[in-house]
């Protein structure tokens, strides 16, 4: 439990001339809501997709769930849980169809797939539902359901990127609770959001501005490291300082 | 392993659920067969012909001599007798055949009849009756420079259609219907369905997985297989319900060309859909890439015969062209493993080849 669930050391990924992440270097301790911010651009993406082993770093080391993503990237797949910016469920299966694909995926066996199911889809009480074609629920809900089937094979560290986008706030905040209970039961959640009050939520956060870290630590330490009382104006000061000739 | 069934399971659901697509590709073997029934009119070079020449002398070495010097013909050689020619029909290694009398100059000279035998392969009826027309006008000329400017007794000509007699045009579109229909199924479904997961985001997940790519891929087309098959026993079924189309050869030297060429077809489809980003980049990029080729290069509407050198030479790397030939060979000429072993091992190879570019080159292109 020591050891941290994400570590990257000078993690640096180039295209071309283009660095989109710029040697970051962070530690994300077992258990944590780490808020990943920036800008549209500004490397998260990236950053994330060298994290769950999409895409190979240029430089630098990052381990995430005890395994290297240079070395070993079969091993980080298999610990890790990610759902993507864009609804990524299957429009056209059922509720049911869509957990089963995944747990297969996954290698779970057909009990365990059962039981965690119905564990899952009761916590979202959409257990009613569970035939139902994907595409007939409320956007709200589906990402709940994708939240859920990130899941569902119980990784030691979960990647959220923008879940939230496009929902009504009363959902966001019933999201925000699903993604407490999963730092309760020790997973670690990193999540990538637009929505600067969410920041807030998160146990530690940082923020990317033009592929490097421009602020990390707990939301009042950033405050106090930029001189400013919201993250909304910490945000704004970080990006147009580098925006500005 | 239970993760491939998963994913086989979940494309078959995809399959099934889009009912109006799933109409569409039912419905198009059954449709095309019915409105295919035209065909393309052209002409042919560099047909390769034998002359049967039982009695040699001055008369039939002229004929030969003709035949050699024509563009329209390439002369396989003389046989001293008919025993071999179905044999040669049968691989395709001729596609006419001249039967000489004996004693011909004599005949000339007296200014009797000759009766010359002209066997044509019209396995393509167009290419036939047009083959029929060269051999005959070459005869007639032959006739009138050996027999002096007013014969007396003229040529008369013996003709024969083999392998389609009454030179039904569906024996030709219905071996071309399965190649195109093929490749829309498994070619452009499979492009389809793999650029629409990785434009809805779908697939990116299925790449978090501890899947291997190769893997993701497989069981992805897998289905298509199986809908592809089944496409073409709709077609072979349409065809023979409808009008007639014989089965000469063994089903299963068919049924095996099929599953080859729809696992080429595989390999084209996700080809295109490495470089495709959009479903819609990926139908037209079937559509001209693909179609258009199996269409035109194929000897589906025009007989390679009669293409330009190196629109000919194109047509070799196109698997429909080996298909369409084992699968009128296998129909229409009652052709088995021994004449058409050369286009299945070619067949074979190439989908091999596709098949496993294809999935290499998705798997390097996806992360």
């Amino acid at each position: 439990m020591t050891t941290p669930a994400i570590e990257t050391t000078n993690l640096t990924r180039r295209f071309g001339d283009f660095v989109a992440v710029d040697a970051i270097t962070l530690s994300v301790a077992r258990g944590e809501v780490f808020g990943f911010l920036g800008a549209n651009g500004a490397g998260k993406t990236t950053a994330i997709r060298m994290l769950i082993g999409l895409l190979a770093p240029s430089d630098g080391e990052a381990t995430v769930a005890g395994a290297n993503v240079r070395t070993d990237p079969a091993t980080v797949r298999r610990r890790i849980g990610y759902m993507s910016q864009r609804f990524s469920l299957y429009d056209d299966l059922t509720v049911r169809e869509n957990v089963e694909l995944y747990g297969t995926i996954y290698g779970l066996s057909r009990a365990e797939i059962r039981s965690r199911m119905t564990e899952l889809l009761e916590r979202i009480q959409l257990t009613a539902s569970r035939d139902t074609l994907v595409r007939q629920l409320p956007l709200g809900w589906k990402q709940q359901l994708a939240l859920m089937v990130a899941l569902l094979h119980r990784p030691e560290v979960v990647f959220l990127d923008e879940p939230t986008g496009g929902v009504d706030p009363i959902t966001r905040r019933r999201f925000w609770e699903l993604i407490y209970a999963t730092a309760a039961e020790g997973t670690t959640v990193l999540v990538t959001t637009h929505y600067l009050d969410e920041a807030e939520y998160c146990d530690r956060l940082s923020i990317m501005v033009d592929g490097r870290i421009a602020a990390m630590g707990t939301p009042a330490e950033v405050r106090a490291q930029v001189g400013v009382s919201t993250l909304d104006e910490v945000f704004l000061t970080l990006t147009r300082a580098v925006a500005a000739p | 392993m239970s993760a491939f069934r998963g994913l086989v399971r979940k494309e078959t659901l995809h399959l099934l659920r889009d009912r109006q697509t799933l109409a569409i590709l039912f419905l198009l073997p059954v449709v095309s067969v019915l409105l295919f029934g035209f065909a393309v009119r052209t002409d042919v070079r560099a047909i390769p012909i034998v002359v049967v020449d039982v009695a040699p002398d001055a008369a039939t070495r002229a004929l030969i001599a003709r035949f050699a010097q024509s563009e329209q013909f390439q002369l396989h050689g003389t046989l001293r007798s008919e025993a071999t020619l179905d044999a040669l029909f049968q691989a395709g290694t001729v596609r006419q055949a001249i039967v000489l009398p004996t004693e011909t100059d004599r005949r000339l000279v007296r200014g009797e009849r000759v009766v010359v035998g002209l066997i044509t392969d019209a396995s393509d009826p167009n290419t036939g009756r047009v083959m029929e027309g060269y051999a005959g006008a070459l005869l007639r000329r032959w006739h009138a420079e050996r027999a002096g400017v007013a014969p007396s007794g003229g040529v008369s000509l013996l003709t024969r259609m083999r392998f389609n007699p009454t030179l039904e045009s569906v024996n030709l579109f219905v071996p071309g219907l399965i190649a195109l229909i093929l490749t829309i199924v498994a070619a452009m479904m499979t492009a389809i369905s793999i650029t629409r997961e990785k434009e809805r985001g779908t697939m990116e997940l299925l790449l978090v997985s501890p899947l291997r790519p190769s893997a993701v891929v497989l069981g992805k087309v897998a289905p298509y297989v199986v809908l592809g098959m089944a496409n073409m026993l709709t077609v072979l079924l349409a065809a023979r319900g409808v009008f007639g189309v014989p089965m000469r050869g063994h089903p299963l030297v068919l049924l095996g060309a099929s599953l080859l060429y729809v696992i080429a077809s595989l390999g084209l489809g996700i080809l295109i859909s490495t470089k495709a980003e959009t479903e819609r980049t990926a139908i037209m990029a079937a559509l001209a890439g693909l179609l258009l080729p199996t269409l035109m290069l194929s000897g589906f509407i025009f007989p390679l015969e009669a293409m330009p050198r190196p629109l000919w030479a194109i047509s070799h790397l196109i698997p429909a062209r080996w298909f369409l030939t084992i699968v009128r060979g296998v129909m229409v000429k009652g052709a088995g493993l021994a004449d058409l072993w050369r286009e299945l091992a070619i067949l074979a190879a190439m989908s091999v080849a596709l098949l496993g570019i294809g999935i290499r080159r998705l798997a390097i292109r996806l992360p």
